[in-house]
């Protein structure tokens, strides 16, 4: 009931005014980051570079959560294979892009023709796929899709397409090892020469270099977060282009579908053709953000596509709350910023602050001390690497129960967009937040 | 007539479900290859043997784990992501009883029930296997089936009962909400990657090329009589019928006077237990443990649930088998780095083909 009468409160301060809604959650998001920061006396440098992540997280994961939003929100189709879409999309660019040259070798295309390509690549796969999978049930739609999305890990993975040659033509995938990936290409902002090991920074980047190196701030640090400006722009754009879609005919009948698909049937529409469409878009969709996510590190494995990333963007949509666009970014935000990077900054925090002793070596060594009420033991026992992971895959399966229980349809669904162009009845929106 | 009568029903197959003939068509020419290649001697006897064995092992062990699954699936309706990390909740209870009794009062306590743990006890040391320590075998599968089914009943009281009456698709985010917490409170309680289990000499016996693993025959015969056990259950006692007639008609079930909540809780204590002794069987044939042991096996045992029918019990069985043998002979024309690539295709082929399985229409029989 809180968070309910939180929600009316917010919602009548923010005037329901959703731009400014999520400018003010980024703010508050960064304020908290910052805010912990300062009083723990962090170095300059590495509080931006920790905002730097939870913008950059935030914004994958928003743009993540509307493709799927696009999916599941708006056509009901729930595809539990992303993982494999975002895989196919990455790769494809990386084997486009590589140098004919390098080991393994790829068609070294330049950049823009390649996400192109890629973007092409992970549509049509994913209307292929969607053929037959789409006459399935919801449930055997998401045991397909997650059996489609490790069939695409394993075969990246495997040895035998690593370094090959099909019909003449030679490329790899790396295999376990993984891919490289072109240098971020943000960096033609500040470098005469981008692609060099040390560039000299052109009229723009060493004005800029030079006006924050006083303040401790490192070059690879300002490129990050001229990054972060461009995938926020991104994010904006891809928010309009889901707004849009909403209002379109082609919006409508997505939501109709998902309302109820015998009757848009009844009214003459083809409901396979457009869940095959919207399949395929929300599948390019994901190939292409995850290039954007993976553009940064300049490298891809299979590792990075297991199906525990596309439980990470259900978790982001549904925190958000299915069907409404904002909810999508909203979840997306919070996902990455409170649950997916908290508990590593909270890891830090509780370094800094305790001065822990050596870690006991096992668990029971850690509750042991329990008895004498001294809990220094146990926290150093879940500071660790392996702990501190495994207790936010906890906290992320608590959250997904919690979420399943009380809010299925997360903070911002009770404002999920309506089939119909208008509203129909306000009466029974309400009778629906009840349930 | 009977030759005509084959050709027109071959005529309807082709016409009316032209995707089932293709792969009519391609099951039939893979085996004839199978005999080629066998009669020009490109694969051995011996090998195709060793596959359909192997085969047969890996089946039995999805059979088992997929007999709870598929209950479950058909008298709750959902899909039960957490289904794997429940086999491996039984592999870690049912061998640190193992260890314990193997090796008390020469270890300490603690480094023999934390299996994974950094002082933990070498597997060596201990030499547990099924000839040396029945007794700690048998103790570790019993506490497997109670722990498991102690847990599955937990976990619905918590998780699954107070959201009874959502839909399929909620439920199963749930679960995979269980299967994340329950995979990382085992890592967070272990810290560890795999650990060793078996040690000493352990039987085997090689028949003309082909060995046949003793733990490899105990998973087989202890799996059999298990599910030989919960046919006989589900078939001839009361409770069984309940169950049965729940998955046919949840509802009309309820208005018959069949106490509905008492048989959910029995499936999942019949469910729970079965899937213990599958993880802890299937940790003693492999002779390692490790905490994505269930989670890694899920989707196969998803597809054996799916091959067979959901909620048919022979279902999982046969399912379990034929994907176990087909996935292991597909090793005659694939490297073994597709081994489960093989068996998701024939998942998703089954799925398109045939939704409803190959029992489909017995529901829990």
């Amino acid at each position: 009931m809180s968070t309910g009468s939180l929600q009316t409160w917010a919602e009548g301060w923010l005037g329901n005014n959703d731009v400014r809604l999520l400018i003010a959650l980024a703010l508050a998001i960064g304020g908290l980051y910052a805010l912990f920061s300062v009083v723990l006396g962090f170095q300059l440098n590495g509080t931006v570079n920790t905002l730097r992540r939870v913008a950059f997280l935030s914004a994958i994961y928003a743009m993540l959560a509307l493709a799927l939003n696009l999916q599941w929100g708006y056509a009901g189709l729930f595809n539990l294979g992303a993982a494999g879409f975002m895989a196919i999309g990455v790769y494809t660019m990386g084997i486009l892009t590589a140098p004919v040259t390098a080991s393994p070798p790829g068609f070294g295309l330049p950049l823009p023709v390649a996400i192109v390509g890629a973007i092409l690549v992970t549509g049509i796969v994913g209307g292929l796929a969607a053929l037959p999978a789409i006459r399935l049930r919801a449930d055997y739609l998401a045991i397909v899709t997650v059996a489609f999305s490790e069939i695409v890990r394993l075969t990246l993975r495997a040895p035998e397409f690593a370094n090959t040659r099909i019909a003449g033509v030679a490329f790899g995938t790396g295999g376990a090892t993984g891919l490289s990936l072109p240098s971020n290409p943000i960096r033609i902002l500040f470098y005469t020469d981008p692609a060099a090991t040390a560039p000299a920074p052109n009229a723009l980047g060493a004005a800029i270099f030079s006006a924050v190196e006083p303040l401790g701030i490192e070059q690879t640090l300002v490129i990050g977060w001229a990054y972060v400006v461009a995938l926020c722009l991104c994010l904006g754009l891809l928010y309009w282009l889901m707004i849009r879609i909403g209002k379109s005919p082609f919006g409508r009948v997505l939501k109709s579908i998902r309302e109820d698909q015998q009757v848009t049937q009844a009214l003459g529409k083809d409901t396979r053709l457009f869940k095959i469409k919207t399949f395929a878009l929300g599948c390019a969709l994901m190939g292409l953000i995850a290039i954007l996510w993976r553009l940064s590190g300049g490298y891809a494995s299979p590792r990075m596509f297991k199906p525990i990333q596309t439980f990470y963007i259900f978790i982001a949509l549904f925190i958000g709350g299915t069907g409404s666009p904002t909810g999508s970014i909203v979840g997306g935000a919070l996902f990455a910023s409170l649950l997916f990077e908290g508990p590593s900054f909270i890891r830090r925090v509780v370094a800094e602050y305790l001065q822990l002793s050596n870690a006991p070596d096992t668990l029971v060594g850690a509750l042991a001390e329990l008895g004498t009420l001294d809990i220094t033991p146990l926290l150093a026992y879940s500071v660790q690497d392996v702990s501190i992971s495994a207790l936010r895959l906890m906290l992320l399966g608590i959250v997904l129960v919690y979420l399943m229980q009380r809010h299925p349809d997360g903070l911002l669904g009770h404002r999920k967009a309506i089939a119909s162009s208008v509203a129909l009845s306000q009466q029974a929106t309400r009778e629906d937040d009840n349930e | 007539m009977a030759a005509r009568d084959y050709y027109s029903r071959g005529q309807n197959l082709v016409y009316n479900r032209p995707v089932l003939a293709i792969f009519a068509v391609i099951g039939v020419f893979l085996v004839f290859d199978i005999f080629r290649q066998l009669g020009t001697g490109t694969i051995a006897v011996t090998d195709l043997v060793s596959y359909l064995w192997n085969g047969l092992v890996l089946g039995m062990s999805l059979g088992l784990a997929g007999v709870g699954l598929s209950m479950t699936y058909s008298i709750l309706n959902f899909a039960n992501f957490a289904h794997g990390d429940l086999i491996t909740s039984g592999a870690f209870a049912g061998w640190a009883t193992a260890f314990l009794i193997a090796g008390l009062g020469e270890f300490s306590i603690e480094s023999l029930i934390l299996i994974g743990g950094p002082i933990a006890v070498g597997s060596n040391e201990l030499g547990i296997n099924v000839v040396n320590t029945p007794l700690a075998l048998l103790a570790g599968l019993l506490v497997a089936a109670v722990l498991t089914a102690a847990l599955s009943l937990l976990l619905d009281r918590i998780v699954f009962k107070p959201m009874r009456s959502a839909d399929g698709v909620t439920l199963m985010i749930a679960s995979v909400g269980v299967a994340l917490f329950l995979r990382n409170f085992l890592t967070y309680s272990f810290l560890t990657d795999s650990r060793g289990l078996t040690g000493g000499n352990v039987p085997q016996f090689t028949i003309a090329g082909v060995t046949f693993g003793g733990h490899q025959i105990t998973l087989v015969v202890v799996a059999a009589l298990l599910m030989l056990g919960t046919h006989i259950l589900l078939q001839y006692t009361k409770i069984g019928t309940a169950m049965r007639a729940m998955a046919a008609n949840k509802d009309l079930a309820k208005v018959t006077g069949i106490p509905t909540e008492r048989v959910v809780k029995l499936t999942w204590i019949i469910g729970g237990g079965l899937t213990g002794c599958a993880g802890f069987l299937i940790a003693l044939q492999q002779g390692t443990l490790t905490v994505t042991m269930g989670w890694d096996l899920l989707l196969l045992v998803f597809a054996a649930v799916i091959l067979g029918g959901v909620g048919s019990i022979y279902g999982a069985m046969v399912g379990g088998v034929i994907l176990g043998i087909a996935s292991r002979l597909a090793l005659v024309w694939i490297p073994a780095s597709f081994l489960l690539v093989a068996a998701f295709v024939i998942m998703i082929v089954m799925l398109l083909v045939r939704p409803s399985g190959l029992f489909s229409g017995r529901t829990t029989a």
